[in-house]
């Protein structure tokens, strides 16, 4: 099954190759990546959404340990959390459809953001489902260019992320226990 | 203080301990070289990069200290590729340092210019590259740093021409290094230890696999402790060879895919694994599903992803393992398993020493009897390293090691070359130690050039070439599993006396059995390294085997030619 994770890295020239060459290596398959700033300096925040099942993402788990410069690491997939993913997408807009489209912008409260006679870019954010369900809407209508930035994700609830509250991140114990 | 990137290399190399480092100079490390002259360490001229890596490897594996090995930008840091993977896969601390172009010519394919980083990323622990004279110190101590502490492993650092030329204010500081994502842990937690216990109060059939970890944490001593307190048989792997004194009578020998018969036997009657630093590779295990099927498994390791990778087992403790074993000391009860260890000893019975006892007397020399002698002339007391190949297991096989740190082999990469530059790194590490490389005719000849090495440096290792003019290992396959269609493995080599003999260094040839005594002696008695070449049997295989994938209890076993023996052929 997918699995969302969240890792805390260094802020470091070379460890995004080092996450990715790690997936690579290990014969892992990302189906997206985010990385980007957060709240602490000298840390950036990867979300990775990947497929495998527990067993085996619990092992790459362990294997981002590995790495030096990776801080922590979290499996979303499991827990209550927000999920987003944001697409702009360029649709045919000629004066016969224009309308249809802009209708369907309304109801997915997406907005448009680039208007052209003959063209609209809309963006849209939203889990992955509402995108793809926006997607297939407008299909029909004429994407002419999509581009998505892959899944956001963070926990519900008020615990940060990091500095977690019991455990200790990197090295942590294996949780394997008797039967 | 002012000081340049190159000193700070020496000076940091100093505070860390280095006596010695192996390695080749160039143009992108020139000034490390110059700066080299002024401090108090020996310099160990290489004749192929990949020797440099291989000795820094086998001086860490024999001495605990951290192995550094250096070389110039692009073909002299590729070079050490080979070498820092073996190290890598064997865990063996050690720090690379390669030069690097000019800082603002990297990225636009400048002469000897190579990604080293982005190569060595997968074989190194960690790695980086310097381009600012001002993080040099700081990245040198913390690649000592990771090299050595939790699950020990190479670290690279590729320093830019310039970050090595320019100056900064310096000052060596001995403040402790803290690094956000690398802690590793050492303490067992203590609620696992107890469950530990109860499973194994619960066990009839237990059994200890010990793995190189038991060495890199120094837990020989507890590792004892316990097998002898809960009377629980000892077996190793081919890295923990003598982790486990050979001749206590809880040890087994070796597992695996040429371990002994009943050792994969016990294995397989197991109700209880308890394996301390190992990693259950695939030559360990045989085929994963029918691996020690009635086996509850209990896993102690300072790698946490090591636990479940590929044995899924009942309980996983993350810790150095001498701390763990210590743990579980405090709270070992005496225990008593004779039932087991007896049935274990029935299980013996055809033991591998059969094949010295029983091998024909046709006149021909064959490989066991070489290594059995050179153990029984050199008092079991040599310091042993192998190449790969047919030699490694017969000599992990006739070589009984009692004492840690006197066997030295490339386990997990298998690495062809790896035995004579890293004898004389071991020899170099540990001068009053006799040092014998048994190597192959195959392996010998990728790395043969570091005879002048050895001759330059004055370094006395005992070449045992056990020569049978194949690929030995390679031809066994071709024979079990090619229907003996020897593609590319008869190999014709050099006269290696002669060869020797062009270093500058002594050359003997051995036929015969009767003549081994005499070799091995003249090669204890005199200066310098000696090759000597033994010409054993062509077409000898190594017994017993599992072929790869196949059950661990489904050895070939070595056909009988001796009447005596037949009647235990058939009991796996």
């Amino acid at each position: 099954m997918r699995h969302t994770l969240v890792a805390l890295v260094e802020d470091k020239p070379g460890v995004l190759n080092r996450v990715a060459s790690l997936f690579r290596r290990r014969a892992f398959n990302i189906e997206s990546l985010t990385v980007g700033h957060t709240e602490q300096p000298g840390l950036s925040r990867m979300t990775i959404v990947v497929d495998g099942d527990d067993v085996a993402i619990e092992r790459l788990t362990a294997y981002l340990y590995k790495l030096v410069n990776v801080v922590h690491v979290e499996d979303l997939t499991h827990v209550p959390a927000v999920t987003r993913d944001l697409a702009m997408i360029k649709v045919a807009a000629p004066p016969e459809t224009r309308t249809q489209v802009m209708q369907v912008v309304d109801v997915y409260r997406a907005r448009i953001v680039d208007v052209t006679t003959q063209s609209l870019i809309i963006e849209v954010t939203g889990d992955e489902e509402k995108i793809e369900s926006f997607v297939e809407v407008l299909r029909p209508l004429g994407i002419l260019e999509m581009v998505r930035t892959g899944l956001l994700a963070m926990s519900r609830g008020g615990a940060p992320l990091y500095p977690p509250p019991n455990g200790n991140g990197n090295g942590h114990h294996a949780a394997a226990s008797a039967d | 203080m002012k000081r340049t990137g190159a000193q700070i290399v020496w000076e940091t190399l100093m505070r860390e301990g280095v006596e010695v480092v192996f390695g080749y100079p160039g143009g992108a490390n020139l000034p490390i070289y110059d700066a080299m002259l002024d401090y108090p360490v020996r310099h160990v001229l290489v004749r192929h990069e990949q020797g440099a890596a291989h000795m820094a490897d086998g001086y860490a594996r024999a001495s605990g200290r951290v192995g550094v090995a250096m070389a110039t930008s692009g073909p002299g840091a590729t070079n050490l590729v080979t070498g820092i993977a073996t190290a890598m896969m064997d865990s063996s601390p050690t720090v690379f340092l390669t030069g690097q172009v000019v800082s603002k010519f990297i990225g636009y394919d400048a002469f000897q210019e190579t990604d080293v980083t982005g190569i060595t990323l997968p074989i190194t622990k960690h790695n980086y590259l310097v381009t600012r004279v001002e993080e040099l110190g700081d990245v040198l101590r913390e690649a000592f740093y990771i090299a050595r502490t939790g699950r020990p492993g190479p670290v690279l650092v590729d320093i830019a021409k310039d970050a090595q030329q320019n100056s900064t204010d310096w000052e060596y500081s001995d403040r402790p290094i803290q690094l956000r994502g690398y802690r590793p842990n050492r303490h067992p937690l203590s609620r696992q230890v107890e469950q530990a216990l109860e499973m194994l109060s619960a066990a009839r059939k237990p059994l200890i696999l010990a793995g190189r970890g038991v060495l890199l944490s120094g837990a020989m001593r507890e590792l004892r402790e316990f097998a002898e307190r809960a009377h629980i048989p000892v077996a190793v792997t081919l890295l923990g060879i003598g982790a486990f004194p050979a001749s206590h009578p809880l040890s087994l020998g070796m597992m695996g895919m040429h371990g002994e018969a009943w050792v994969n036997q016990a294995i397989q009657e197991s109700d209880l694994l308890l394996a301390f630093g190992m990693r259950f590779d695939d030559r360990v295990t045989g085929n994963l599903k029918t691996y020690a099927p009635n086996a509850r498994k209990i896993h102690l390791d300072i790698d946490p992803a090591e636990i479940n990778k590929n044995v899924r087992v009942d309980l996983g403790i993350v810790g150095d393992l001498r701390e763990s074993l210590q743990e579980f000391l405090d709270h070992l009860p005496q225990m008593d398993h004779s039932e087991w260890v007896e049935h274990i000893n029935t299980l013996k019975g055809e033991s591998a020493v059969r094949d010295i006892q029983y091998l024909p007397p046709d006149g021909h020399l064959y490989a066991a009897h070489v290594i059995h002698d050179l153990w029984r002339y050199t008092g079991g007391n040599a310091l042993v390293v192998t190449d790969v190949g047919q030699h490694q297991m017969w000599t992990a096989q006739y070589y009984r090691h009692d004492q840690p740190f006197q066997w030295i082999t490339s386990g997990g990469l298998g690495t062809m070359g790896f035995g004579l530059p890293a004898a004389i790194g071991a020899k170099i590490a540990r001068p009053d130690a006799e040092v014998w490389a048994v190597v192959g005719d195959g392996g010998f000849q990728m790395t043969a050039a570091e005879l002048s090495t050895a001759a330059q440096e004055g370094v006395k290792v005992n070449v045992a070439i056990i020569n049978n003019g194949f690929l030995g290992m390679v031809r066994q396959w071709q024979e079990f599993f090619y229907d003996r269609r020897y593609a590319a493995t008869p190999m014709r080599s050099p006269d290696f006396v002669k060869l020797a003999e062009a270093h500058g260094l002594t050359g003997l040839r051995v036929w015969r059995r009767e003549e081994v005594f005499d070799a091995i002696q003249r090669a204890r008695e005199t200066d310098g390294t000696v090759v000597i070449d033994f010409r054993v049997e062509q077409e000898d295989s190594v017994y017993p085997m599992v072929p790869a994938g196949a059950d661990l209890h489904n050895m070939i076993r070595r056909p009988v030619r001796n009447p005596l023996v037949e009647t235990a052929q058939d009991e796996m």
